[in-house]
């Protein structure tokens, strides 16, 4: 009952993320030809328009768009001549080991590294741990990335400059996304573990002999979890389905692009197909944090009606 | 004995009243109370002067130099820096210095209403529905309403909205605000509300309600407070992220025009030629925002410190 309500009111949401896309998109000016629109002849133009529909009255367009979703039918690519559905599927899997790959790395790190600086709080190793993760977050990405390419790749020849293949052409494109993410985890487990290990019932832990490292580990770290995981939902949606400034600098040939290229070119069957795919993901994703919350602690009521 | 022989009266001297009895100290204010403790908080304090420092640089930087921010002397392109050109110069003979903080201003402008509408909508929001969670038919509809108001923002290309704000308002700062806070709060709102629902479990809370606190009063007095730490990560991690969206907006043609300078265009325009050794013109404007970062992260940690009730001593 709870679990059918659920992806009922996910399907609603989704629902409301299309309609509203939808609008915006058609409110903005421009059309997908207007970038070409020079080369063609105006009866080119209007064969094109009817062929994607573009001719019909708005609303219409909608119904049909959404009878094609219903069937899961993402649509035609105006710019690339290739079915929405199979630009997902030929890209994702590149977008997806990337993401993952610097999530998997963020966790451990960030984990790793606050979780040094609670348990070291107001002494060095946590001085040194807060600057790394300062100086991360004050590099984006977008500049680190090509430093990367500059030293690593061009300067010393560790490894590819760029492009998609082999494992060692992950590496440095891993390394420039997690940078960010390592920071940001870092800084919350050490706040939130700070406060946890000032509590009452770690001392008790203590008291009952418990080794530091199981008071950290079982106590400390899986209390003052909530926060990492609250972080983590948004930033996995958004990694697995790529990362637009990483994919066009290494020349990966992931769907990170598509998302800010389709909104340029105004090609709408990609725009719309882009943003549905990612807030399946991100839906979900935010169900299962909420879902894990009661995991972690299980004094967490997220409705009334569960007990 | 000689106690037993003293007179009665001796030994039932009426005592002063207060000297068991003592007058309860004058409870001071919490924000008070939290004014005193960072001022005794060395790294809050250096963070705090440190800040300052960076505004007045802000005010008064570019005119500490004889160039002004817009200025080009094409000879005098991509100097390294000297003793006239403290920060070297840019491709067009642009003075680094006065660029730098001349861009302070729109950058630390961003900043702050960035991070002031986390601290406004994004708190308030995700306190609530945090608070709201569980709490009956009534709240627990709040909370979903809220939290599906949050996934569909964060579902909507930002772009478009971004987009669709430049066909309607004039490009600029103002605009820039309006575009942050349309989205710029949903990632406060579910970090605090995750740490709502897990603070209000415990006994203080419950004891604070059968007291009879009002919910506006145990979610700002109770909840809030427990929940400082992670707001005040979360804060200093959107003044930098709005910082850099600025610089991607500015891109689009949306956020300050061509030869206004901010932290962010400088960096973004920089990056083309640190392959060919001009470190200075991206290498200032990024240790500007990570000084502007720490300085956030020690007084944020002094804050957080001073604020939390339980790490009181």
């Amino acid at each position: 009952m709870y679990f059918t309500r659920r992806v009922f009111s996910m399907l609603v949401t989704l629902w409301i993320i299309v309609t509203l896309t939808f609008l915006i998109m058609h409110s903005i000016p421009g059309d997908p030809f207007s970038t070409d629109a020079k080369a063609l002849p105006e009866d080119v133009l209007e064969n094109m328009r009817e062929k994607y529909n573009l001719d019909k009255p708005l609303p219409l367009q909608y119904v049909l768009y959404i009878k094609n979703l219903l069937l899961l039918d993402f649509g035609p690519s105006i710019q690339s001549n290739r079915d929405v559905n199979t630009m997902i599927a030929t890209g994702f899997g590149a977008s997806a080991i990337l993401g993952l790959q610097s999530l998997v790395l963020s966790i451990i790190l960030g984990i790793g590294l606050g979780g040094l600086a609670a348990l070291y709080h107001h002494r060095f190793l946590d001085f040194l741990s807060m600057l790394i993760a300062i100086i991360g977050i004050s590099v984006p990405s977008f500049i680190l990335a090509p430093l990367l390419i500059k030293y690593a790749a061009v300067e010393w020849g560790l490894l590819p400059v760029a492009s998609w293949g082999t494992w060692q052409h992950t590496i440095l494109p891993t390394i420039a996304l997690t940078v960010g993410p390592v920071a940001i985890i870092a800084r919350f487990v050490r706040a939130s573990m700070i406060e946890v290990l000032n509590q009452n019932y770690i001392r008790t832990a203590e008291a009952k002999g418990l080794s530091d490292f199981q008071v950290v580990l079982r106590h400390g770290l899986r209390n003052g979890l909530i926060p990492v995981i609250t972080f983590i939902g948004p930033l996995f949606a958004s990694l697995i389905t790529g990362t637009f400034v990483i994919e066009k600098i290494f020349a990966i040939p992931g769907i990170g692009k598509y998302f800010v290229d389709s909104i340029f070119n105004r090609d709408y069957p990609v725009i719309l197909g882009t943003t549905i795919f990612y807030s399946i993901i991100l839906i979900i994703t935010l169900f299962l944090i909420d879902l894990s919350y009661r995991f972690i602690d299980p004094r967490i009521k997220l409705s009334s009606r569960e007990d | 004995m000689e106690r037993n022989t003293a007179p009665a009266d001796e030994l039932f001297k009426p005592i002063e009243s207060n000297r068991f009895f003592k007058k309860p100290k004058p409870s001071i204010p919490m924000w008070k109370e939290s004014i005193i403790n960072i001022t005794k908080n060395k790294l809050a304090l250096v963070g705090f002067l440190l800040l300052l420092l960076i505004l007045i640089l802000a005010l008064v930087g570019p005119k500490l130099v004889p160039f002004t921010p817009n200025e080009q002397a094409l000879t005098n392109a991509n100097l390294a820096p000297s003793s006239t050109h403290w920060f070297g110069t840019d491709d067009l003979g642009r003075d680094v210095w006065a660029r730098t903080w001349s861009g302070a201003r729109i950058s630390l402008l961003i900043g702050f209403a960035a991070a002031a509408i986390d601290l406004v909508i994004g708190v308030m929001v995700g306190g609530i529905s945090g608070y709201m969670a569980g709490r009956g038919k009534l709240g627990d509809s709040i909370d979903r309403g809220l939290m599906r108001i949050v996934e569909v923002l964060y579902g909507i290309p930002y772009l478009l909205v971004v987009i669709l704000l430049l066909v309607v308002m004039k490009p600029g700062i103002l605009t820039m605000i309006v575009a942050l806070s349309i989205t710029g709060w949903v990632g406060m709102a579910r970090i605090v509300r995750g740490q709502v629902l897990q603070i209000k479990q415990q006994e203080f809370v419950l004891a604070a309600r059968k007291l009879g606190s009002s919910h506006t009063k145990i979610i700002a007095k109770h909840l809030l407070p427990n929940a400082m730490g992670v707001i005040i990560v979360t804060l200093t991690f959107t003044i930098p992220q709005a910082i850099f969206a600025e610089s991607f907006l500015s891109f689009l043609g949306l956020g300050v025009q061509s030869p206004v300078a901010s932290w962010g265009t400088m960096a973004n325009d920089a990056l083309g030629v640190i392959l060919s050794g001009q470190w200075w013109r991206l290498f200032f404007p990024a240790v500007l925002i990570s000084l502007t970062m720490f300085a956030f992260n020690a007084l944020g940690d002094g804050l957080q410190e001073s604020l939390d009730p339980q790490s009181k001593k």
